[in-house]
């Protein structure tokens, strides 16, 4: 049985090397929060980070993740407080809300590694990510909130490091 | 311990149309669980916690729990309604939790008389019951509280959950008075009627952009879909649908292939009697992912039946061989006599408007659990229609509905998809098949070519002008599959002017516009072979998403016949007399707000760009939010279009949740937006040929345009926002295409050869 580290904790799965990632997080792990849309990584539902990437877990086999660090909509924050799910709710962006966990996962990967992005590259970042509810321009709203709310805690943070 | 109050009267509305399924509710709609003793529903009540009506409880801990009825799809309904209750019973809004009703017809809609979500009826209908709910709860707690505290209820003031008495500087808690058990009070449906509500000068709740209750949840994984149910012992089943939308049979299906597969329990032909499906099979293993193995590893020979050979063009031809025969379809206006004054019109214009086959695509592809226990079937899905779909779970089963308890969760979309319960009978005659729950999940691929689709439609307008350019006559056909004939209760179904027995008036719906024009006819013409081909769905916006692309793209050429500016020819033509007296004012209204913010007619446009208007009565006559939209577009010589900003001016009479109805109104113009230009489905063989987002393309972030909106909100009753916005951006698009570059297009969606070609022309 394969091993998989999921937001920090180590689990074995009972599924085949070739089981979508997706459906061993959904059914033997039981993390409903990562969802299914396409099976054909057209959606971006399904997007949950490997070793920081944002990728779309029903096109990652288990077999290839043996080993590498899975993070899913669960584990990016320890209590649902990360800067973009509280600018998530700041804008109140989710309508039926079925997107909005890979929304948030792909828009995570984004800031984790361009703290201050323009409208241009949050859009071209996030074209992959399908919203039927069309929330998209609060999605791009609480991305530039977060962003912005990260930029000034770690520019704080610097201010209070003793020197 | 407490009585309930046994009913919510009906709204005493001015919903004609809607008014007879009041008076029916008790007869042949109530199809659903029936109360059986020993299961009862998952909200029923703590022995401690008062319930002042069906809609609510407050537990002993002060939190109040509304149930909703409605489902909630992501328009916040269940928080809505919550907010409607908080406002009169003058509950904190930290203290309002959320549940979702089961089948029980006791959480009926007060108006509909069923359980059914749709027609951006919500908050209108259920607006003074929940207003009535709360204030009953208050008085309850007044009269509680004054009888623990020894003073008189009149010296009594409630807010926030504190009930203050002034005079005395006591007070006690919404907690405390439960606790105290004192809070006994029920009402009669008169009693209830007889209440005196608060006037919205008074409102403190009502117009506020609240926190919605369901967000948090969404953001962090834990917000429960019916995809995510999970049941002990549970199995999951994959279907295999045949490449016939509808009429396949199933010959034989080889599953020496498939038992190779881990986990594979077995395949189970569908034997529908519903009629929902045709030449279904689902594969049942341990796991979603096996099943899906297994459902690829069947042999199945179909019959593909009588539909094998047809395309949209095949679907297209028959509708317009139809129109053109003159006893075809039914009335559903017949003013006047245009075919009269056509003969002694100056200027007769007459031109043809289709729309495509759409899908609704919500991203939570539909699914159902299924489990039987003991004389009971219990479904988990989430669902639009429990009423009807409780019966269809019923069908599917081979029982009786009253034995059908359904479990509701958040929908992930439904935008009129989850009306339907076809998802339901694969998963109970799998679970009844291998004799454990059973959660069936549709592929995309299924989703996509088993959608209970917006039907293809072919609409004639023909248009007569008098020698002073004013319109005096105007005949329009729509033929189209009928969706809500398809589900077989004659109460949805109106009866035609002309006599001729009922049509599915949601077909025509917009058609019956506010417009003055004194002889007019409106033709609903049923496309049976698309009917039968394409089983058809209530797609967000329904009738007036095609039927005023026809009579706004038609006003307009009648304008541009008679060189007229187009938004000056519709204020005219919105006079306001007779039938049309108070509603053609409010849309003129709302059109005029739409031309100042977009700044219409104020300033010269580049070259290749220009604006559009167009304005509706969406959904109904009868339930109208007046909207209007000016688009503003970008046209290249190619003919590529680029819609650079979208204004939307809506007159939604009261305002609950500000923030919210922007947010509806701005889903609702994109859908607008994406139907008007991005999403085309097609027929060929028999079969829907998309099958996932590569080819059937809803709206991504980088086409969005700049949207502006503007809510009125001037005191009259609340309607509705989910809809109507969808159905007034297409015409609009169109109009500015016209305006930009003398190009009329006609059918949606609008593609960049067809404007091209008709710039040529």
């Amino acid at each position: 049985m394969p091993t998989l580290t999921i937001n920090g904790r180590s689990m074995s799965v009972d599924a085949a090397n070739d089981t979508p990632l997706l459906w061993a997080i959904r059914e033997q792990l039981q993390m409903t929060g990562t969802k299914f849309g396409c099976g054909a990584g057209l959606c971006g539902a399904c997007t949950v980070h490997v070793n920081g990437e944002a990728v779309r877990s029903c096109q990652t086999m288990v077999g290839d993740v043996a080993g590498k660090k899975i993070t899913t909509i669960e584990g990016l924050s320890a209590k649902g407080d990360h800067p973009l799910q509280k600018a998530w709710v700041a804008e109140q962006v989710p309508q039926c809300g079925y997107c909005q966990s890979g929304q948030i996962m792909q828009a995570a990967s984004l800031l984790s590694k361009n703290p201050n992005p323009t409208k241009e590259e949050v859009v071209a970042h996030m074209d992959g990510n399908l919203c039927r509810c069309m929330t998209y321009s609060r999605i791009q709203k609480a991305i530039m909130r977060a962003a912005s709310e990260m930029r000034t805690a770690s520019a704080s943070g610097n201010e209070r490091r003793p020197t | 311990m407490n009585e309930h109050v046994k009913n919510i009267s009906p709204a005493t509305t001015d919903l004609s149309r809607r008014s007879f399924l009041v008076g029916t509710a008790a007869s042949g709609l109530v199809l659903g669980y029936a109360g059986v003793p020993g299961i009862d529903s998952a909200s029923a009540a703590a022995p401690t916690n008062f319930e002042p009506s069906v809609w609510y409880a407050i537990s002993p801990d002060g939190l109040v729990t509304v149930t909703c009825g409605k489902a909630d799809m992501g328009q916040h309904i269940a928080s809505t309604m919550a907010q409607i209750v908080c406002e009169e019973l003058g509950a904190k809004w930290s203290d309002m939790r959320v549940a979702l009703a089961s089948n029980d017809p006791k959480f009926n809609d007060p108006v509909l008389g069923a359980q059914i979500t749709g027609g951006s009826w919500s908050t209108m209908m259920n607006f003074e019951a929940m207003s009535r709910a709360g204030a009953a709860g208050r008085m309850a707690m007044t009269e509680g509280a004054a009888a623990a505290m020894g003073v008189p209820a009149a010296e009594l003031v409630v807010r926030d959950s504190m009930i203050v008495h002034p005079k005395s500087k006591k007070q006690m808690s919404f907690a405390d008075i439960v606790k105290s058990g004192k809070a006994t009070k029920t009402f009669t449906p008169d009693e209830l009627k007889a209440i005196k509500l608060k006037t919205p000068d008074q409102y403190t709740m009502i117009g506020v952009s609240v926190p919605q209750l369901d967000i948090p949840s969404k953001t962090n994984g834990t917000a429960k879909y019916g995809i995510d149910v999970m049941l002990p012992g549970m199995a999951y089943g994959a279907v295999v649908t045949p490449p016939v939308r509808f009429g396949a049979t199933v010959k034989s299906v080889d599953d020496s292939a498939a038992k190779k597969v881990p986990g594979f329990i077995k395949a189970v032909t569908l034997d529908d009697k519903t009629g929902t499906t045709s030449g279904w099979v689902v594969a049942v293993a341990g796991t979603y992912a096996n099943a899906k193995k297994a459902a690829a590893a069947l042999k199945i020979a179909y019959d593909g039946g009588p539909n094998a050979k047809l395309s949209s063009q095949s679907l297209l031809d028959e509708a317009k061989r139809l129109q053109g025969l003159e006893d075809s379809g039914q009335f559903f206006v017949k003013d006047g006599d245009p075919n009269a004054a056509f003969g002694s019109a100056a200027k007769v214009v007459e031109a043809e408007y289709t729309t495509s086959i759409n899908i609704h695509a919500p991203l939570e592809p539909m699914n159902a659990t299924a489990e039987f226990k003991g004389d009971i079937l219990h479904i988990y899905s989430g669902n639009q229609f429990a009423t009807r779909s409780g019966a269809i779970a019923a069908g599917a089963a081979g029982i009786d509905p009253k034995f059908v308890v359904m479990h509701q969760h958040w929908l992930g979309g439904g935008f009129g998809r989850r009306l339907d319960a076809d998802m339901m009978i694969p998963a109970v005659q799998a679970a009844k098949a291998i004799g454990k729950p059973v959660k069936v999940i549709y592929t995309r691929e299924n989703d996509m070519t088993m959608d209970f689709s917006r039907p293809l439609t072919y609409q004639k307008v023909k248009a007569g002008v008098d020698g002073d350019g004013k319109l005096v006559a105007l005949s329009h056909d729509v033929v189209s599959a009928w969706p809500t004939a398809r589900w077989g209760i004659p109460d949805f179904l109106t009866p035609s002017v002309d006599k001729k027995g009922p049509l599915d008036s949601f077909t025509v719906n917009g058609a019956d516009f506010f417009y003055t024009v004194p002889n007019h006819y409106v033709r609903a013409i049923k496309n049976e072979l698309a009917h039968n081909a394409t089983p058809s769905g209530q797609l967000r916006s329904v009738a007036p998403g095609w039927t005023f692309w026809a009579v706004e793209s038609m006003i307009d050429e009648i304008a541009a016949a008679t060189g007229k500016d187009p938004a000056q020819f519709r204020i005219s033509l919105l006079d306001g007399a007779g039938k049309n007296d108070g509603g053609a004012q409010r849309l003129r209204n709302t059109l005029l707000a739409a031309m100042g913010l977009s700044g219409y007619g104020t300033r010269p446009l580049p070259k290749g760009e220009g604006m559009g208007v167009a304005c509706v009565s969406s959904q109904e006559r009868a339930t109208a939010s007046w909207t209007a939209c000016v688009a503003h577009v970008a046209v290249a010589p190619s003919g590529a279009v680029t819609v650079k900003k979208l204004t939307v001016a809506t007159d939604v009479g009261t305002q609950v949740h500000p923030d919210n109805i922007r947010a509806q109104v701005e889903g609702a113009a994109l859908w607008g937006l994406s139907l008007a230009m991005y999403e085309k489905a097609t027929l060929k063989d028999g079969g829907i040929e998309q099958t996932n987002f590569d080819s059937y393309t809803p709206l991504r972030m980088s086409q969005m345009p700049e949207v502006a909106i503007a809510v009125i909100a001037n005191g009259e009753k609340a309607t509705g926002v989910g809809e109507p916005a969808v159905t007034v951006v297409a015409p609009a698009i169109g109009n500015a295409i016209f305006n930009a570059s003398g190009a009329r297009v006609r059918a949606l969606p609008i593609t960049a050869e067809a404007v091209k070609a008709s710039m040529k022309a």
